[in-house]
């Protein structure tokens, strides 16, 4: 049992996706105007990590390994496709704040990583875990910042008023440049401290697909770049 | 064919390049613009990369879903089908490319593989969707975004390239004050708001 609950924990805290691994930045800037947006983009997030990853995890030893990259993008395009339909029926102001970050999902390094890295090479139960952990991790880190966002920019947190009356509100905040002004605080903060993150370098980068250098990593077809990056480096170097 | 056909398709450009940057208003491409934007070189390489794949990708898209999925009213499976043509796309133009042309193949080889999944390439054929645009619309909106992408990567590119020379505070080294320049770049491009 102590196996699920470190996973749990894993994803919530010592890898969180958001703050120690830096993944799905897209959408951790683009949908976190305020706490509200934040729990939508975080649930929808983890519904397709929990359902990608018991799936490939159950799938797992009939994908042939050359060929994982397509499987894996189609049955997380169908997850996604699942959640954007039920939004659409259930929760229509959800989809209409969300728009088309609910598509880009498909996208998101969190999924690709997770499924990569953990479910492919894990058993069922032991991706859920991870899914959920993960998945709750994102969530909140969305919650936090859409809530900072939300008090500096509006005074509100969930829609309650929570500055006083005089508070004018910084309106920035809730705009484009605040995104990534809130971000760059962030990163400041855990190379003040000396957090783990993977913006310093300090994660723990072993259980990454990509290997966690953030910093260097330009696309999200992970392992594959990472190779290709580090060859393109000792390149270099020998030139 | 009229003069508002063309005023239509220059507002189009105009406020995909520059109001709706994808990078700096829409947040589409954030891993690319952080990552290879320390070099001026890799980042035209990028740009130009990104510009052709969007482009293409919005051609094979508007195509298949004006012609395929609208009316066999199989709308809902865009997602799942832009995805596996941007793939597919990418994986055949690498080819291509290695095949007919060597010298652009190493200049822009090694970045056709990291815009696989780049959610530029998806977003930007989501939006040619959403907002109902013909197939010309979704090429210059496409073309336009890419090139907003491509000019906010190399301004940034630039901009690193002589910061590397300053003293910086030790906290705000690398990743912070990189985003607060491109905090600083979005908020000159938000100027660009009232223009059209």
């Amino acid at each position: 049992m102590n196996k699920y609950i470190e996973r749990l924990t894993n994803g919530l805290f010592k890898e969180n996706p958001t703050f120690v691994l830096m993944l799905g930045m897209c959408p951790t800037l683009a949908v976190t105007i305020s706490a509200w947006n934040g729990v939508g983009m975080g649930l929808s997030t983890t519904v397709v990590l929990v359902a990608s990853n018991v799936i490939i995890a159950a799938l797992r030893k009939f994908i042939p390994n050359t060929v994982r990259m397509p499987y894996f993008i189609v049955v997380v395009a169908s997850m996604v496709t699942i959640v954007q339909l039920l939004l659409q029926a259930y929760f229509p102001s959800v989809n209409e704040a969300l728009g088309i970050y609910i598509p880009l999902i498909v996208v998101n390094c969190i999924i690709f990583g997770r499924v990569e890295a953990y479910a492919a090479k894990n058993k069922v139960g032991l991706s859920l875990f991870d899914g959920i952990g993960m998945g709750l991790g994102f969530t909140i880190a969305l919650i936090l910042i859409g809530s900072f966002r939300e008090v500096l920019g509006a005074g509100t947190i969930f829609g309650f008023r929570v500055m006083p009356e005089s508070f004018e509100p910084i309106t920035m905040f809730v705009k484009p440049p605040g995104a990534f002004l809130v971000l760059a605080m962030l990163t400041a903060l855990q190379n003040k401290f000396k957090l783990p993150s993977a913006t310093n370098g300090s994660a723990k980068t072993s259980a990454l697909a990509c290997g966690g250098d953030c910093a260097n990593c330009s696309g999200e077809t992970y392992s594959a770049n990472h190779e290709k990056i580090n060859s393109e480096n000792t390149k270099r170097k020998e030139d | 064919m009229n003069t508002n056909y063309f005023v239509n398709l220059l507002i189009i450009l105009i406020s995909a390049a520059f109001i709706n940057n994808v990078i700096l208003s829409q947040f589409l491409g954030i891993c690319p613009f952080l990552g290879i934007s320390n070099k001026i070189k890799s980042a035209v390489g990028m740009g130009f990369a990104v510009i052709f794949v969007i482009t293409t990708a919005s051609i094979l898209c508007s195509l298949i879903f004006q012609y395929i999925l609208s009316p066999m009213e199989l709308g809902y499976l865009q997602t799942i089908v832009f995805i596996i043509v941007i793939a597919a796309l990418v994986q055949f133009v690498e080819m291509v490319v290695k095949k007919v042309s060597p010298p652009l193949y190493d200049a822009l080889g090694v970045y056709l593989p990291l815009i696989t999944t780049n959610c530029a390439v998806l977003g930007v054929a989501l939006l040619n969707v959403e907002k109902g645009f013909d197939l010309v619309e979704s090429i210059v909106n496409g073309f336009a975004s890419a090139l907003g992408f491509t000019i906010s990567i190399i301004l940034m590119a630039g901009i690193r390239e002589r910061m590397e020379h300053n003293n910086i505070p030790k906290t705000l080294k690398g990743f912070p004050i990189t985003l607060i320049t491109a905090t600083l770049m979005a908020m000159a491009f938000y100027g660009f708001a009232g223009l059209v």
